[in-house]
């Protein structure tokens, strides 16, 4: 069963992140991204890493590819120009990946090879031990605790660089003044006129 | 059984397919962000499986970073996408270089 459901993620992970390279419309590219999170998040689960697998699903799916998602609706692009270079690129760019990727696998072969006597160990949550949950958060908030707030401060800094970034002045908008509204004075924006009889009063 | 070298097979291909995107698609900048996120999932993906196979959680506290310093560059790099839309009215990375002072 977990040898099936480790294929079965597996592929779905490659396949959907080939998709999402290889599609012609963005959208169905932020989709399949969204697929290949999903199935990592269930590569994750299988191990035990429970904790991060619902991380991925909140933060990945949740929000970035929400915003992703969000961003490719929000401009009007050409996108079937912005291709015009993706067939010329394609032969040397998968003959490059291929030669990674081959360098890679070949590299893990060795290492497993080799007999470094690592990957026999236990796998998921012990008996009896503590929680996945629990002893990510007993590691973070006690050893981990200065790079949890460094973390934090990334997220402030990047929120406050969205923002500043993407604030502007917009021209033609009435914004209410306070300033200027407290500061009117009756004198000032009032005015007495005795006009003479038949006569109106120009304003 | 599943050992540590299917998931590391696994996460390879997924980083390979991440640079080939790059490579690919390198006039869209959306897709290229799209990319960085596929290499970043597969970073994930690595050190979640030797922090279970090893038996050491670290892996999935650094995993855990690794979301967040993702999630802050998806954020900067869309803002800055948008700014250069509203400039320019195109995102070809191509034309990029004209920004420079």
């Amino acid at each position: 069963m977990q040898i099936f459901a480790f294929y079965l993620f597996g592929a779905i992970v490659i396949a959907s992140g080939a998709f999402c390279i290889f599609a012609r419309n963005p959208v169905h590219s932020v989709l399949w991204l969204i697929l290949a999170f999903f199935n990592a998040a269930g590569l994750m689960l299988l191990v035990g890493a429970e904790f991060i697998a619902a991380l991925l699903v909140i933060v990945y799916v949740g929000a970035v590819a929400v915003l992703f998602l969000f961003v490719v609706m929000m401009l009007d692009i050409d996108f079937a120009e912005l291709r015009a270079g993706f067939m010329k690129n394609l032969p040397l760019g998968l003959l490059l990946a291929l030669v990674l990727m081959a360098e890679i696998i070949f590299g893990i072969g060795a290492w497993t090879a080799g007999g470094m006597g690592e990957a026999t160990a236990v796998v998921g949550p012990q008996e009896g031990g503590p929680s996945n949950i629990e002893a990510l958060g007993t590691l973070l908030y006690t050893k981990y605790v200065f790079l949890f707030e460094a973390a934090g401060l990334i997220l402030l800094v990047a929120m406050v660089g969205a923002i500043v970034l993407t604030n502007r002045k917009r021209g033609g908008v009435r914004i209410q003044n306070i300033q200027e509204q407290v500061r009117r004075r009756p004198q000032d924006a009032t005015r007495n006129e005795q006009p003479e009889v038949g006569k109106g009063v120009e304003l | 059984m599943i050992g540590i070298e299917h998931y590391l097979v696994v996460s390879s291909i997924l980083f390979v397919m991440g640079m080939l995107g790059i490579f690919l698609n390198r006039k869209n900048i959306i897709i290229i962000l799209m990319a960085i996120e596929l290499i970043l999932l597969s970073v994930n993906l690595n050190l979640v499986a030797f922090s279970a196979f090893l038996g050491d959680m670290t892996g999935q506290i650094f995993a855990m970073f690794v979301l967040t310093v993702a999630a802050g560059e998806a954020a900067i790099g869309l803002a800055i996408l948008v700014i250069y839309f509203r400039q320019r009215g195109t995102i070809a990375v191509d034309d990029v270089n004209r920004m420079k002072g």
